[in-house]
């Protein structure tokens, strides 16, 4: 990997966020609108439950974070479906750029578009609900790297679907966190759910992070072993999506699919 | 020094049926080729091969004497091409899009080089507008200063001049014709106009069938298989009225 063609598309990414109202306030609207829906939910909750459990740190934290990895997983997936829409895939393809060069500069796009997205979120969850990330102490550093490294996972495997079926894959890919969201646990205990859905709970990284973060305001101790694992499995998922991007781009190479997705819309 | 282009017993199958079928060539310094053939001839499946987005089914390509398919990287670096169906994205600028490509290309003093590229091909009032608002012949002109970012040497164009105004068509052929005398480059041509090709070719091959049927001088070629001119050569085989490759018409 070279820095600078990663860099390029980087550059594109961010010229086109600038050159675009429409790109560029999605960055924090939708985020803003989370935070204060359940911002206000948490104080509601908070109003009316027992004065226990305190719903900022548990729930707006949560949903926080599992915002942040939205974020990143569409900073990656947004980033790839721009040389989709604008029809660019023989341009870039037939560049000496080569593939990890490419899915670098899709990771540095996500990481620029996710941060402002984070940043505005600590802003507003801090000053207007009061939430304290001291809550979580120095295990919020992995619970964001664990929800960062699998949204960049998920990010390249929607790219992939994209790459292997064409420019109408993308409607699989913007259902992909909803789909694991009942996974995750994000607003309830893993204990909630049946035995087979906590399987599938067990395979994905934030679980991990959720239960910690309960585990956290209930007054327990989290594991070292138990974020571990959880880092393990997220830079495991980043190595095969990124072999399974790999593999379909050889494959579109292959077939002339790259050729044809360039004259093929939506 | 080797060839700036050389395509060995290239082949592509498509389940049973042959895109592009064993075909060899190359393309030497300063020597512009043409490459024509009917629609589904095989053109621009040969090009999307050369430009490695392609995967042949067997044969070679090497780029400067550097196999593609072992060294990618460094023969893409060398090559660069435009092509009517590749427009560059229309939502950026004319600057921001040559920037972005001359740093895939790693083009040294990159301002410098975009500066040249705008002032060839006659940009600079169109430097700061998106492409996707540019006339056709417009972004003909930014896909060819793309083109030559990289200064590459081995130069692909598909059809370059299809959307340009007689005169703008012109300018662009002797830009090119100047480029490919002066520099240290071929060139591999695609276009349906048999006049230009006429005028700006050394050498033209003639595909049908993923096959290459004749190639030669494009000024003499006509004469040798009795026909007034390329056009004429051109409807004949369309028609596969020729079955030789170096023979007499039939």
């Amino acid at each position: 990997m070279t820095f600078s063609p990663a860099a390029a598309i980087f550059l594109r990414q961010f010229y086109l966020v600038r050159g675009s109202i429409a790109r560029f306030l999605p960055l924090f609207i939708w985020v803003t609108v989370d935070m204060a829906l359940w911002g206000f939910m948490s104080r509601y909750l908070n109003q009316i439950a027992s004065a226990r459990y305190n719903f900022v740190p548990g729930l707006l934290g949560a949903v926080l974070l599992w915002d942040f990895f939205i974020r990143v997983m569409q900073g990656v997936t947004m980033a790839f479906l721009e040389d989709v829409w604008s029809r660019n895939f023989l341009n870039i393809f037939a560049t000496p750029l080569s593939i990890s060069d490419y899915l670098a500069g899709l990771i540095l796009s996500s990481i620029a578009t996710s941060s402002i997205g984070l940043v505005v979120m600590l802003i507003l969850s801090t000053t207007v609900f009061g939430l304290s990330f001291f809550v979580y102490g120095i295990l919020l550093l992995p619970f964001i790297l664990v929800l960062f490294l699998f949204g960049i996972a998920l990010g390249i495997v929607g790219s992939t679907i994209v790459l292997r079926y064409g420019p109408a894959g993308e409607w699989f890919v913007w259902p992909i966190p909803a789909l694991v969201s009942p996974f995750a646990g994000v607003f309830y205990p893993l204990s909630m759910l049946p035995a087979w859905m906590r399987g599938v709970s067990r395979l994905l990284p934030p679980s991990y992070v959720f239960e910690s973060i309960r585990t956290i305001l209930a007054g327990g101790k989290v594991p070292v072993g138990t974020l571990g694992l959880a880092v393990a499995l997220a830079v495991l998922y980043v190595v095969l999506a990124c072999l399974a991007f790999t593999w379909t781009y050889r494959l579109a190479v292959r077939t002339g699919l790259i050729a044809r997705y360039s004259a093929e819309s939506v | 020094m080797p060839n700036v282009l050389a395509v060995s017993n290239l082949r592509k199958l498509y389940g049973d049926m042959a895109a592009v079928d064993s075909i060899s060539f190359v393309v030497e310094r300063n020597e512009i080729v043409g490459l024509l053939g009917p629609n589904g001839a095989g053109k621009t499946t040969t090009i999307n091969m050369i430009l490695s987005v392609l995967e042949p089914t067997s044969g070679t390509i090497h780029i400067e004497g550097l196999d593609l398919a072992r060294y990618r990287r460094k023969a893409l670096a060398r090559t660069n091409f435009a092509a009517v169906y590749a427009p560059l994205p229309g939502n950026l600028t004319v600057y921001q899009n040559l920037r972005i490509f001359g740093m895939i290309y790693g083009v040294k003093r990159l301002k410098e080089r975009i500066e040249r590229m705008i002032e060839m091909f006659d940009l600079r009032a169109l430097r700061d507008t998106k492409c996707g608002v540019l006339s056709s012949g417009e972004q003909t002109r930014v896909c060819l200063a793309k083109a030559m970012i990289n200064q590459p040497t081995l130069l692909l164009l598909d059809e370059p001049t299809a959307s340009l105004d007689p005169a703008t068509a012109r300018d662009i052929r002797n830009q090119l014709r100047a480029i490919a005398a002066h520099g240290v480059g071929g060139v591999l041509w695609t276009s349906h106009n048999m006049y230009e090709v006429q005028d700006v070719c050394d050498r033209v091959l003639f595909l049908s069938h993923g096959k290459i049927l004749l190639q030669g001088n494009p000024k003499t070629l006509p004469g040798e298989y009795g026909k007034e001119n390329l056009e004429e050569l051109f409807i004949s085989i369309a028609h596969e009225k020729l079955t030789l490759e170096n023979g007499a018409p039939l």
